[in-house]
């Protein structure tokens, strides 16, 4: 395959992110991170913004990054990533490096959607040639499950607590892939482990742009979702295909919708298997679920109409 | 494990060996063990490219032993291999048993 995505040749190729980690068992993120590097084919340094992924992956003397890596503060990924980008654009230009190096930045949601988003901003509209992937699991789960922007309506955390005041989290989710988009860069989109090749080629299309390219991809975490530890891309594969987690892309201003399901299943199918979603499925709490519903279709349908519009 | 303490650490625990983590097994967290019936493997590496643990071995593309130093047990790749014909080339066996 020209492409060079067979699973045959990847696995021949070397693992920049290494077993010995320490996330846990079952966890989404290394997934992502893992494929993220094997969709890459240059030498890459990373910034890593704190959270379970840069926690887990570097502890003391033991990283399980094969690459230059720094660990950033919980807000800062982004800025920490463009500062180095623009030395080496610097060191280039005095003819001290001639290598081609790329440069991505990993954030979870927490900081990504929040704490992030300004540096985040702030360097997309720069312009610095970089890849920012957020991971989202959906919450700040590091720290024990609190919610963030990204947690889906509905979800229970442990400062949204389900029960008889509230049934979880009452506001939905903020679009940050759309919101990355309207920064009018050259590369935005959204992927999913569970469709490794949509992923990847997204991945290696980003690095051929030059510019600020951004990605979100799904990242189950099963014990801030009250999941199984096996069932992480099980339970990406049923975002995809409920449409709560589209696969697109949108490329200089023009959104591309890469997968669509063959049959698109009920968004329940999704949140059935997750303790975060339980209270959701006692009578009282019907009401949201159909919610839920109700805004996974509008957005499905918005983003249809935008990929049909081509704008 | 011998533990270091701060004056043996570079300054700013700056750390120089890259994947250093390949020398903190991980395997010992496993509750379940995953194994390998060959007879129903087809070969397509999904279990490979899931596992967020590194830990199956793939050599000159051809899937090769679960890498027990490092297998957390999780059960992804069992619960994705498609097997043959619909008989699982993974299971997954209680630890110890
Ligand atoms: C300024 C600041 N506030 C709070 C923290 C504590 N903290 C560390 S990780 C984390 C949560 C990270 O959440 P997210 O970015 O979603 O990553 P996840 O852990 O879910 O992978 C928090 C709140 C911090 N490190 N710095
Ligand atoms: S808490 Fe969740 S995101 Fe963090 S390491 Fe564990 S499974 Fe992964
Ligand atoms: S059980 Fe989990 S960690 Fe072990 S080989 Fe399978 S996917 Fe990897
Ligand atoms: S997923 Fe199953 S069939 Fe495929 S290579 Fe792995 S063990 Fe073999
Ligand atoms: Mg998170």
């Amino acid at each position: 395959m020209a492409t060079g995505l067979t699973l045959k040749e990847l696995s021949k190729k070397e693992d920049r992110f290494t077993h010995g980690h320490r996330m846990c068992s079952g966890c989404g993120a290394p997934t992502v991170v893992k494929m993220v590097l094997l969709a890459t084919d240059y030498p890459v340094i990373a910034s890593n913004a704190t959270g379970c992924l840069e926690v887990s992956s570097c502890i003391s003397e033991y990283t399980a990054w094969k690459i230059p890596w720094i660990h950033t503060a919980f807000e800062n990924a982004a800025a920490t990533i463009s500062g180095v980008e623009t030395m080496y654009r610097s060191l280039k230009k005095q003819g001290k490096i001639d290598k081609d190096i790329k440069f991505i930045a990993f954030g979870g949601d927490g900081g990504t959607y929040d704490i992030g988003f300004q540096s985040l901003s702030g360097a997309m509209e720069r312009g610095h040639d970089m890849l920012y992937v957020c991971y989202d699991n959906g919450a700040y789960m590091n720290t024990g499950i609190q919610r963030s922007s990204a947690t889906p309506l509905g979800a229970d955390t442990t400062t949204c607590p389900a029960g008889d005041v509230i049934p979880g989290k009452l506001r939905s989710r903020k679009n940050l892939t759309k919101i990355m988009g309207a920064h009018n860069i050259p590369y935005a989109a959204q992927a999913s482990p569970s469709h490794w090749m949509d992923l990847m080629k997204k991945v290696k299309k980003a690095h051929e742009f030059i510019g600020p390219k951004f990605m979100n991809i799904l990242a189950p975490c099963n014990r801030g979702w009250r999941s199984q530890t096996n069932d992480s891309i099980t339970l990406s594969k049923l975002a995809v295909n409920s449409c709560y987690w589209p696969l697109y892309e949108i490329e200089d201003g023009v959104t591309k919708i890469t997968y669509t399901p063959k049959d698109k299943v009920p968004v329940a199918d999704f949140m059935k298997p997750q303790g975060r979603f339980k209270h959701l499925f006692a009578p009282a709490n019907e009401w949201l679920l159909k919610k839920v519903q109700e805004e996974v279709d509008k957005e499905w349908e918005k983003l249809k109409k935008q990929a049909e519009c081509g704008c | 494990m011998k533990q270091k303490g701060w004056k043996d650490l570079p300054p700013g625990s700056v750390v120089l060996e890259g994947g250093s983590a390949v020398n903190f097994k991980t395997g010992s967290w496993r509750a379940y063990r995953p194994i390998w019936n060959k007879e129903n493997c087809i070969q397509c590496l999904l279990c490979w490219i899931y596992c967020p643990d590194m830990a199956i071995k793939v050599k000159d593309g051809k899937r090769g032993e679960f890498d027990y130093d490092y297998c957390k047990g999780c059960g992804i790749c069992a619960l994705e291999c498609p097997g043959k014909k619909g008989k699982n080339a993974i299971e997954m066996i209680e630890e110890g048993k």
